[in-house]
């Protein structure tokens, strides 16, 4: 497929002051260039999602938003410190957050399941030592 | 460059327009751009908020309304106040004085739209009975929210409730009873809303939702107040006046209608910033176990409209002290139900999103111009200091890009340019000197 449009976000980790801006960036994005209705929906909270899994729980990433003709992809990547059982963290309810995002009202357990949801296709590769990668895809409509 | 095509209350004055960037930096749609030294505003983002109008220090920026002598081309006109209007008279005992003050100034008739307000929360209550409605169900009763909603949230429109404005029922009840009482033609009739805001003048004019307003136009409560004041005490000649309960009247206020609609499961949001962080809440799912969203442009809700005359803390006191004395009936039992069935309740045009975001109508001409923006970012300061015109370094981006301004209209680079020119014109004098 042919790109045609790419911006990346660093996210740093712990950054709770921050969280939200990439999301609400790629939003902005999608809405310039015409994306409505239930893609953009879906990309809103799929993209909230992993940007606030990069804070809560990795060692600081990057999300990327890239267009296609007739998709969009969000990739977000880490440093670590990877999944132990990756089964385990896309079951609903399973949090691992610390204490300090479960008192900012995180680590509800429902980020992973929520971004399976809404994104038409979804692929997580992880390892201890290594980092965390999720990949989206979003059918953009004709 | 900038056409406007569409009818908005807010509007500059040119003379008194300085160009400076106050309102520039204070849009929350990013509406208004400086150029030729004087603002101007983009009327389709423009949600006709009057956040400009509190900001200009040069009293630039104005808000269009009818006038008093305007009631005069029907051969009846009909007041229908706004509640936020019984909070500009300090400890107002009750909504009938200022009732019979309209009266005195020159309308036949008063109708509260508070009475309106009341029929809208027995209208919402029926609907939220049906459980697949879409959560948080968002209130459509301050039409500059819902504007944003078009601009900025244009996904979130199916969670707009589709009921009518208070006033837009008001009227329709207001005219209906009025024609029964004098035997007169509906067309003989003429609405008037007293507004506290330039968004309800607009929502006349060109509604959202309805193909025609049933209000005929709306007069400023600045313009109406010094009117007013003289006749607020006067003896009260009727004193069978049908009035809104507490829970109607309290509509002016932030939480109100959220108080009156849904109690329980409910939150209210005033202060047109405010607004927007919470619909992006909304938008990353983070509200859906919330009933119903109360959204008010204003700070402290309808009483702290651009248009309102008393401070708006001192406002919200006296709706406040007024509905404590008034009896606490509530309008599921105010309201019969047969009145629901007689006037229309619903809109009937769906709200449309607003595109005015969108770069380009072709995905790949839009791609093609976000490109371009990101390389013209990296080379603009981030100063985000409003010299070219545009709010943002960002929004210039844009606006280069869409054709309205060229990068030279930003003063940093401009200034970059005439450094290499002019250690240009020094390498070429030194050059002829050898």
């Amino acid at each position: 497929m042919e790109e045609l449009f790419r911006i990346s976000y660093p996210v740093a980790a712990a950054d709770y002051t921050s969280a939200g801006k990439a999301s609400t960036d790629i939003k902005k994005r999608l809405k310039q260039l015409g994306v409505g209705g239930d893609v953009l929906r879906r990309v809103a909270v799929a993209s909230y999602e992993v940007e606030l899994n990069l804070v809560i729980h990795s060692m600081g990433g990057e999300l990327t938003l890239t267009v296609f003709p007739d998709a969009a992809q969000l990739v977000s990547a880490d440093v670590g410190p990877g999944i132990p059982d990756l089964e385990m963290a896309m079951r609903e309810g399973y949090s691992t957050a610390n204490d300090e995002a479960r008192s900012l009202g995180f680590g509800a357990g429902m980020g992973l399941p929520n971004m399976k949801r809404n994104a038409d296709e979804f692929n997580i590769t992880s390892a201890p030592g290594s980092g965390t990668t999720i990949t989206m895809l979003f059918r953009l409509q004709a | 460059m900038y056409e406007n095509t569409r009818y908005h209350s807010v509007r500059l004055d040119k003379d008194l327009c300085k160009g400076c960037t106050n309102c520039l930096t204070h849009c929350p749609t990013a509406a208004i751009r400086v150029r030729g030294g004087r603002a101007h505003i983009l009327d389709n983002l423009c949600i006709d908020c009057g956040e400009c109008i509190r900001i200009c220090d040069y009293h630039a920026k104005v808000a269009f309304t009818d006038v008093m002598d305007n009631i005069k081309a029907y051969k009846y006109a009909i007041a229908l106040p706004a509640p936020s209007l019984y909070g500009q008279f300090r400890d107002l005992p009750r909504p009938e004085y200022v009732l019979e003050a309209l009266k005195k100034v020159g309308f036949d008739d008063v109708f509260e739209v508070a009475r309106g307000a009341d029929i809208v929360t027995r209208a919402i209550r029926e609907k939220m009975k049906d459980p697949n409605l879409p959560k948080p169900l968002i209130s459509s009763a301050c039409p500059t929210v819902v504007r944003l909603i078009q601009v900025r949230f244009p996904e979130l429109i199916e969670n707009i409730v589709d009921i009518r404005q208070p006033m837009e029922v008001a009227a329709s009840v207001a005219r209906a009873e009025f024609c029964k009482k004098k035997g007169c033609d509906p067309t003989d009739v003429g609405c008037f809303f007293i507004t506290p805001c330039p968004a309800k003048m607009t929502a006349i004019r060109t509604p959202i939702g309805q193909k025609k307003s049933e209000l005929d136009g709306a007069i400023s409560m600045m313009d109406i107040y010094g009117l007013l004041v003289p006749h607020i005490n006067d003896m009260l000649s009727d004193p069978e006046y049908d009035l809104a309960t507490g829970y109607g009247v309290a509509w002016s206020t932030s939480n109100g209608e959220a108080n009156a609609v849904c109690p329980d499961n409910s939150l209210a949001v005033d202060g047109i910033n405010n607004v927007i962080r919470v619909l992006e809440e909304v938008e990353n799912d983070k509200l859906s176990d919330l009933l119903f969203l109360e959204g008010n442009a204003c700070i402290g809700g309808c009483v702290g409209g651009p248009l309102t005359f008393e401070n708006t803390y001192v406002a919200k006191n006296t709706i406040r002290k007024m509905v404590k004395r008034m009896p606490p009936t509530h309008p599921d039992k105010a309201v019969k139900t047969s009145l629901l069935n007689k006037y229309p309740m619903k809109n009937d045009l769906p709200f449309e999103p607003n595109t005015a975001e969108k770069l380009d109508d072709n995905m790949v001409e839009a791609l093609r111009k976000m490109n371009r923006m990101n390389e013209i970012i990296k080379r603009l300061p981030g100063y985000d200091c409003g010299s070219c015109g545009s709010p943002t370094c960002a929004t210039f981006a844009e606006d280069i890009v869409r054709g309205y301004c060229t990068e030279m209209d930003c003063v940093h680079l401009l200034r970059e340019r005439l450094k290499v020119m002019a250690e240009d014109m020094v390498e070429l004098a030194q050059s002829r000197r050898e």
